[in-house]
């Protein structure tokens, strides 16, 4: 880790070698180790060091963008360059909004030492007791468990400089017996919540609970999903809350802002500073992140904003800039997606989850969708797989676990049809974030296949 | 390089290892993307590293840095042997490579022009261009173009001697126009969906692909779209168009015939396989027209190499003939645990070559080359006129199968009605779905080799921590008999 101080140093070196009108540096620095198992051993076992930059120059409204891990004074000069020669190609962006003023960012502490300081055999010695915890139930464990650090800082040639050090730990587990599977999954920035022992025992328990299973009828049934499966439907209808995706037509919420869409009992929120998830207190272009309500009790919200989309709709940013480019991603986007919340919540009700399944006369409980694709974005039409535990209930009791199903099914109706919102939240890692998410009773879900498992 | 390598390894051997290799990767990435006539992105990227494999105490252990400095590489190789040491702890069977591979060589993928001698004014106008043609479509609310060029020099050195130099050059380009109105949204997208289509050469691929050429087409297509009748839902014969078969061929034959992933290294992610080693050789895959091989020397594909990523030659695998599944995508380490399971000699036991990684920060996994449906006879023209009643699809829109790939449900952006051999009618939001032997096993028609090349799927995921991996597809347009299309309720 590099720290507040040489990340400064990195960043004034960048902002010393340009000459443009102005200048911008966003810094990411990664120690990620993670350790992934399968049938009941480490089979892969690996480390990355790395810190890159991300160099934007603006000369008047002309933009050039240049990425580089390489931070040597010449690595540094040479992004600037590039950047540079970027910029004086380009034709003038008529949205470019500027870089910020210097703005206040209360710092949310997400830094455990604990984690940052997890070895391997620490990793080793909590994998190994999921797996023989399955070795000694006959069933064959397989996972991932990543404990990291992060260091992320933003600085511009206006003066403004924001760093923000955090760790992560995120540990994913599939058990498979001879005909069936179960999940389970944990995360927190604190690698002492997450509990690999208990994780590992929820999932044997549903993979020799799922045994045997039957074939079922696709149809429409009632539903409870547990977390996993509902942090998906979270994942899809947060992903299209971006403003650019709203305003180009391509959004559940196009046209829809302060329409009642879903049941009451549902509430979406983003909140990059709320420390029960992974907070990360500014956007990546250095503004201090807002809570965005985009489901207010089943009401249609707000989108997120950056500073671009804000000045294009007479808004103002609510924190929600998303890196030109991520470095330390192996994605290449096509290009900016927008604005996008990167830390959504979906509010907790108050049942438990055995209330759910008491409530259902006929209907499944699924624990996790896989596979998950938009079939279409006007109502968030989406096409998956249940996966690792799937259960028929009959006369509110869980009977005989059942084969796979596929849906094709509008999210956005789904969250229409709930009836019951569990009271636990659960975590799971999203890529720069960690999405929130209780289990939750639908009367209605579409099964439209099945497969042979 | 070589001190740096020969530094790695002998600190790696010294530490403890018992096998050791290290890659040193430099990738260079030029992108260029507009949106509605304004620049969205002109960036050169550049990331530099090195990653170190070892074997000690009969486990793996990886470690990879950004800074190539003497003690960096001293202490990565160290931290490499140290994770070893702590797989082991929860370890199974000591690693058996097989037989050593030992090669000395460079290699580099031909180009016509060099995509990074070509101006970046020539590729903005390129795509401005395009994108204007695209917006003049009366009902167009959103026109994106992208244009990429990587270039990667890699080094892979190892302990059993080999010491190869490679370097690749990627170009991809691609344009899509997105339709909207009250109630729908449809898009376009030329010549592949999710932004590109990409190939391992120069400059010429983005000419051959004249964007702005069909941006008009693709455009007006997705304003037609908008007011086309639904998909019907029906079982009736499919037609799949190059790009749609490509995915329909990486989704249901290269995933599912990748070892590591048979033998369940990928259980906790992406999941496992139906090819499980005792159908090797026997088991139905597909009707006696198809025929499928993993091929990383195709010239242009996007998975053509000289050597894959623990340094074995690249070689061409058949994976199904005459519709029997004959073949995996193996590693080293996969060969020999797929010799001993059938009691072959793993002395013997030889890698097909599929090991590759996304970059110096990750460990190689087995990925696909270029997965290649072989040509069958027909012309297109001819299949079209054969056909009575059927959908031909093209362009994927989405994708989903499941965790042993054999339910699939693929949507495509654009479709048309055949009826007495003549495409009659457009359709929209299309899908169809199936399972993947009974879907193979129904294919009666395979376009010939004049309608035959191979495409790239930049896009392809798998491994934790994720990596992306550019893979290839060579493919003709398909005929398949009794295929559910239309699930969607429009
Ligand atoms: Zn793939």
């Amino acid at each position: 880790m590099l720290g507040e101080k040489r990340i400064r140093g990195i960043a004034e070196r960048v902002l010393a070698a340009s000459e443009a009108d102005e200048t911008e540096v966003v810094i990411f620095g990664l120690e990620e180790r993670l350790t992934r198992f399968a049938n009941n051993f480490i089979h892969q076992n690996v480390a990355e060091t790395n810190v890159a930059a991300v160099v934007r120059v603006a000369l008047g409204k002309r933009v050039g963008t240049a990425t580089t891990n390489d931070l040597s004074d010449v690595g540094l000069e040479r992004a600037v360059e590039q950047a540079t020669a970027a910029a004086r190609l380009s034709p003038e962006d008529p949205d470019y909004p500027g870089l910020p003023e210097p703005t206040p960012v209360e710092p949310v502490e997400a830094f455990d030492e604990r984690t940052a300081a997890y070895t391997p055999a620490d990793r080793a010695r909590d994998v190994g007791a999921i797996c023989r915890q399955a070795e000694a139930k006959g069933v064959t464990a397989s996972g991932a468990f990543r404990t990291s650090v992060h260091e992320f800082a933003v600085a511009n040639s206006h003066g403004l400089f924001a760093y923000h050090p955090t760790t992560i730990a995120d540990l994913t587990t599939v058990v498979m017996a001879d005909d069936s599977a179960g999940y389970a999954a944990g995360a927190s920035w604190k690698v002492e919540e997450v509990d690999g022992v208990g994780l590992g025992a929820e999932a044997i328990e549903r993979a020799l609970r799922g045994r045997n299973p039957q074939p079922l009828e696709p149809g429409t049934y009632p539903v409870v999903l547990e977390a996993y499966a509902v942090a998906d439907i979270v994942a899809f209808i947060t992903q299209m809350a971006g403003a650019m995706l709203v305003s180009e037509g391509r959004s559940w919420m196009t046209g829809r802002q302060g329409e009642r869409l879903m049941s009451p009992l549902i509430s979406i929120w983003d909140d990059g500073r709320d420390p029960a998830g992974w907070p990360l207190p500014f956007d990546f272009e250095g503004m201090p992140r807002r809570r965005v309500d985009i489901v207010r009790e089943g009401v249609v919200g707000e989108p997120v904003y950056d500073r671009r989309w804000a000045r294009k709709e007479g808004k103002t940013s609510t924190g929600h800039a998303l890196p030109l480019s991520n470095p330390l991603s192996p994605w290449l986007s096509g290009g900016a997606a927008g604005p996008l919340p990167l830390h959504p919540v979906m509010g907790a009700g108050e049942h438990a989850v055995e209330e759910m399944i008491a409530s259902v006369s006929r209907g499944l409980y699924v624990t996790r969708f896989h596979y998950t694709r938009m079939v279409h974005p006007r109502d968030a039409v989406i096409t998956g797989m249940t996966r690792d535990g799937t259960f028929l209930i009959e006369d509110g009791e869980i009977t005989v676990p059942v084969k796979n199903l596929r849906f094709t099914q509008s999210y956005v109706e789904a969250l229409a049809s709930v009836e019951m919102v569990g009271r636990v939240l659960r975590r799971q890692r999203t890529g720069l974030g960690i999405l929130r998410a209780p289990a939750l009773k639908l009367s209605a879900f579409r099964f439209t296949g099945a497969t042979t498992f | 390089m070589k001190e740096w390598t020969d530094l790695a390894l002998d600190t790696a051997r010294a530490k403890g290892a018992t096998y050791a290799d290290i890659r040193i990767v430099h990738r260079r990435v030029q992108q260029v993307s507009v949106r509605n006539g304004a620049v969205d992105l002109l960036a050169e990227h550049e990331t530099v590293g090195f990653g170190v494999r070892v074997v000690a105490d009969g486990a793996w252990g990886f470690s990879s840095s950004s800074r190539l400095t003497r003690e960096e590489v001293q202490r990565v190789a160290a931290e490499a042997v140290a994770i070893a040491q702590a797989s082991a702890t929860v370890g199974k069977e000591p690693v058996d490579l097989g037989p050593p591979e030992v090669h000395v060589d460079t290699y580099r993928t031909p180009f016509e022009i060099d995509p990074f001698g070509v101006s970046l004014e020539e590729k903005l106008a390129l795509l401005l261009a395009a994108d204007e043609a695209m917006r003049r479509v009366k009902g167009v609310r959103v026109a994106r173009g992208n244009l990429v060029a990587q270039r990667e020099r890699k080094t892979f050195a190892s302990t059993e001697g080999s010491y190869i130099e490679q370097e690749i050059t990627e170009v991809g380009g691609g344009i899509v126009a997105y339709a909207v109105d009250e109630t729908e949204i449809q898009q376009r997208s030329y010549p592949n969906s999710f932004g590109r289509d990409q190939r391992t050469g120069g400059w010429e691929i983005v000419q051959a692909m004249d964007l702005p050429g069909n941006a008009e087409r693709i455009a007006s297509e997705a304003v037609a779209l908008l007011t086309a009748d639904p998909c019907p839902c029906e079982v009736t014969t499919l037609i799949l168009g190059p790009t749609q078969l490509a995915l329909q061929v990486h989704e249901s034959c290269g995933h599912p015939t990748e070892l590591d992933r048979v033998l369940g290294a990928e259980a906790a992610y992406a999941g496992t396989s139906f090819l499980t080693p005792d159908k090797l050789g026997a088991f139905r895959y597909g009707s006696p027209v198809v025929n499928l091989t993993a091929d990383a020397t195709v010239p242009g594909g996007l998975g053509t190499f000289g050597y894959d990523d623990e340094g074995v030659p690249a070689q061409r695998v058949p994976l199904v003939r005459e519709g029997i599944f004959v073949g995996y995508l193996t590693s080293r380490e996969t060969a020999v645990q797929l010799a001993k399971m059938r009691g072959e000699d793993p002395e013997r036991a030889r890698s097909g070559g599929a090991m590759r990684a996304s970059g110096w920060n990750r460990i190689p996994l087995i990925r696909m080359t270029n997965i290649n449906l072989e040509p069958g006879e027909w012309t297109f023209d001819d299949l079209i006129a054969d056909t009575e009643h059927g959908i031909y699809m093209e362009t994927n829109r989405s994708w989903s199968i499941d965790d042993k790939r054999l339910n699939f449900q693929f949507g495509t952006e654009i479709a048309y009605e055949i009826r007495h051999g003549r495409m009659v009618r457009l359709l929209k939001n299309a899908i169809y779905t199936g399972i993947t032997p009974e879907f193979w096993g129904s294919c009666d028609a395979v376009c010939n080799v004049d309608h035959w090349r191979v495409w790239g799927t930049p896009n392809c995921g798998k491994g934790q921590p994720g990596q992306v991996a550019h893979v290839g597809h060579g493919v003709a347009p398909a005929r398949f008999r009794n295929v559910q299309v239309g699930v969607m309720v429009n």
